[in-house]
C-alpha cells in the first residue's frame, strides 16, 4: 500500500467534516481510505484535459417557478421537531461555549 | 414467478368488490407477523393505519367510487422517503424518532392512486451499502435464506416484496441500490430515468445520482408502479418536464427487431453461475426475434472509481444538514461546534463517516482537482461511450450483480470488497440512464440470478419489453 494520505490528513478531514472521532479510528480510517485511493490510482493516467465535467445526467438550466407567495411547511411542526426550539426559533448552544 | 397476489389482480379484486382491502391488508399483515421477527424487513410496521386506510378504501369503493389503479394494494416504502407525522430514519441513529413535516410525492402519488402504506423498510445506513448490514437497527435477511442478505441499500424493501410482506414497494437506487437487491431476492427492481421520478422528499445521499424506483413479483406491476410515480414535479427542480411514459401497454409487443448490445468488454468479475444466466437470457431473446450486437463500454471499468468519488462527495455536502439543529438527536455540549462534532459522532455508522470523510477529502483544497474534478470527467466519458452504444443497440444486457446473495459477514471487513457488488450497477446512474433487473432462474445455491436491463435516457419502452420478454422465458 502507498502512502497517499497520513493520520494527520485523516484527523483534518475530520475536522472540516465535525466528525469527532477518536485517535484509534483516525489509524482505522486512515489503513481503509489510503487502500481506497489506492484503488481509485486507476484513474491517474487518464488524458482527461479536452474531457468536460459531467455533473448532471439531464441538463436543465435556470429552473424557477414565479415568485408568488405559496403554502409552506408549519413553522410550529418543524420546530417541534427539532431537538430544541425557543420563541419560534431553533435554538443553539453558543459558539463561543457557555458559562456552566 | 412468483406464489403471491400481484398488485394489478389485487387492485382489480378490490376495486371490483370481489375482495375487500380488508381482507387485504389481513392477509399481508399475518404474513408479516408470520415472519418479520426472522427477516427484519421493516424498521416500522404500521398496521393500525394501514387498517384505517382499508376501511376508507372499502368504503368509497361500497360508495362507488373509484379510488384508483393501486386500490388496496399494500406497499413498503423505504425508510429514506418522509412520510408526513410517521417516523423516517434512514436507518440512523442520528434521525431515529424524527417525524417529517411533510410528505415526499411518491407517497402523495401512492396514496391517491388507492395504495395502502403497511411500513417503512430497513436499508443501510443513509443507503450507503450493498448489504442492509450497515442499518443501525440490525440487518434485513434475505427471506429466501435468511443465513444471506438481501442486498442493498434497499435490502428491506426487496426483503417485504419477496416475503410477501406487501405486494409492492419503492426503494431508492444511488449505485444500484434498488436493482441488486432485487437480484439477490428473486424480484424485479427498477431504477427509471434519473429526473423521471420526484426526489422532493427522498432524503438525499447523493442528489446527481438518487433515483426512486419500485420492487414487484411481476414486470407487469412494476411497469404500473413506475408510470404512477413518474412525471413532472415542480417541488424537484432536478425533474424532467415531460409527461410519464406509458409503460404497461407495450408489455405484450414482444422484442422482435429489436437490438440487444452485448459488451464486448464486460469487467471481470461476474461468477460462472451468473454469466451462464446472462448468456441464457440473450438465447431467450435471439428466440423471440431480437438481433444480439455487440457493443463497446471501454471507460466502464472506470465506473467503480468515478462514483466512489463523486457519491461520497455529494453525500458529504448533503449529510452536513445532521448537525443537531433542526432534526433528529443532539448530545448537548457548552458551545456549538462541540455540539456539531459530538452528535455527528454518535448519530453516524462507520460507513457513513468513512464516506463523508472520503467526500470531504476528494472536495478539499488541493485534492478537488485530483479526484472529484477528475472523477466528473470520467463520468463524461462513461456516458459518451453508452452514447455511442446506444447508436448501434437499443437496450443493453448486463448481469445485475457479479454474485447471488452472499452469507453475513462475507464482505464486511473490507469497504472495497463490499464496493464492487455495484460493478455493473453503478454506470447506469453515471449515465442518469433506466435500468431494471428481472430475475432469470437460480445460480450458487439454488438463489435467484438477476439480469439486468439497461437503456438510453427515458427509454423505459424498450427497457419494459424486454423485461417482460425475459420474464416469460425464465
Amino acid at each position: 500500500m502507498s502512502e497517499r494520505l497520513s493520520a494527520a490528513d485523516v484527523a483534518k478531514v475530520a475536522r472540516m467534516a465535525r466528525l469527532n472521532i477518536s485517535a484509534a479510528d483516525v489509524d482505522r480510517y486512515t489503513q481503509q481510505l489510503d487502500g481506497m485511493l489506492d484503488h481509485f490510482a486507476d484513474i491517474d493516467n487518464l488524458q482527461l484535459d479536452d474531457v468536460q465535467p459531467m455533473t448532471q445526467p439531464y441538463p436543465l438550466i435556470n429552473v424557477l417557478r414565479a415568485d408568488l407567495e405559496q403554502p409552506c411547511l408549519d413553522r410550529e411542526e418543524v420546530l417541534g421537531v427539532a431537538p430544541a426550539a425557543e420563541q419560534g426559533r431553533f435554538r443553539v448552544p453558543p459558539s463561543g461555549g457557555e458559562d456552566e | 414467478m412468483s406464489n403471491f397476489t400481484s398488485a394489478i389482480s389485487i387492485a382489480q379484486n378490490v376495486a371490483s368488490g370481489a375482495q375487500s382491502a380488508a381482507s387485504v391488508v389481513e392477509e399481508h399483515l399475518q404474513r408479516i407477523n408470520q415472519r418479520e421477527e426472522e427477516v427484519h424487513a421493516f424498521n416500522l410496521v404500521t398496521s393500525e393505519e394501514a387498517r384505517e386506510r382499508a376501511g376508507d378504501l372499502d368504503a368509497r369503493i361500497a360508495r362507488g367510487e373509484n379510488v384508483g389503479p393501486l386500490a388496496g394494494v399494500p406497499i413498503a416504502l423505504k425508510d429514506n422517503m418522509c412520510t408526513r407525522g410517521v417516523p423516517t430514519t434512514c436507518s440512523s441513529k442520528i434521525l431515529e424518532g424524527w417525524k417529517p413535516p411533510y410528505n415526499a410525492t411518491v407517497v402523495d402519488k401512492l396514496f391517491a392512486a388507492g395504495a395502502v402504506f403497511v411500513g417503512k423498510t430497513n436499508l443501510d445506513e443513509f443507503a450507503m451499502g450493498s448489504s442492509t448490514e450497515n442499518s443501525a437497527f440490525g440487518p434485513t435477511r434475505n427471506p429466501l435464506d435468511t443465513s444471506r442478505v438481501p442486498g442493498g441499500s434497499s435490502g428491506g424493501s426487496a426483503a417485504a416484496v419477496a416475503a410477501g410482506f406487501a405486494a409492492v414497494s419503492l426503494g431508492s437506487d444511488t449505485g444500484g441500490s434498488i436493482r441488486q437487491p432485487a437480484a439477490l431476492c428473486g424480484v424485479v427492481g427498477v431504477k427509471p430515468t434519473y429526473g423521471l421520478v420526484s426526489r422532493y422528499g427522498l432524503v438525499a445521499f447523493a442528489s446527481s445520482l438518487d433515483q426512486i424506483g419500485p420492487f414487484s413479483h411481476s414486470v407487469a406491476d412494476a411497469a404500473l408502479l413506475t408510470e404512477i410515480i413518474a412525471g413532472h414535479d415542480p417541488m424537484d427542480s432536478t425533474s424532467i418536464p415531460k409527461p410519464a411514459p406509458s409503460l404497461v401497454s407495450v408489455l405484450g409487443r414482444g422484442v422482435e427487431g429489436m437490438r440487444i448490445g452485448r459488451v464486448a468488454d464486460l469487467p471481470e468479475g461476474a461468477d460462472a453461475d451468473v454469466l451462464a444466466r446472462l448468456d441464457a437470457a440473450f438465447i431467450a431473446l435471439e428466440k423471440a426475434g431480437a438481433t444480439i450486437v455487440d457493443v463497446k463500454l471501454p471507460s466502464l471499468s472506470y465506473a467503480l472509481t468515478a462514483y466512489y468519488l463523486i457519491a461520497p462527495a455529494e453525500a458529504s455536502s448533503n449529510l452536513a444538514r445532521y448537525d443537531g439543529v433542526r432534526y433528529g438527536n443532539r448530545v448537548a455540549a457548552n458551545d456549538m461546534n462541540t455540539m456539531y462534532a459530538d452528535t455527528r459522532a454518535a448519530g453516524f455508522g462507520d460507513e457513513v463517516k468513512r464516506r463523508i470523510m472520503l467526500g470531504t477529502y476528494a472536495l478539499s483544497a488541493g485534492y478537488y482537482d485530483a479526484y472529484y474534478g477528475k472523477a466528473l470527467k470520467v463520468r463524461r466519458l462513461i456516458s459518451d461511450d453508452f452514447a455511442a452504444a446506444y447508436v448501434n443497440a437499443d437496450v443493453i444486457l448486463t448481469p445485475t450483480s457479479p454474485t447471488v446473495a452472499f452469507p453475513f459477514g462475507a464482505k464486511t471487513d473490507d469497504p472495497l470488497t463490499m464496493y464492487l457488488c455495484d460493478i455493473f450497477t453503478i454506470p447506469t446512474n453515471l449515465a442518469g440512464h433506466p435500468a431494471m433487473s428481472v430475475p432469470f432462474g437460480t445460480g450458487q445455491a439454488n438463489m435467484p440470478v438477476g439480469v439486468q436491463i439497461l437503456a438510453p435516457t427515458l427509454g423505459e419502452e424498450a427497457m419494459f419489453k424486454v423485461a417482460a420478454v425475459l420474464e416469460s422465458a425464465a
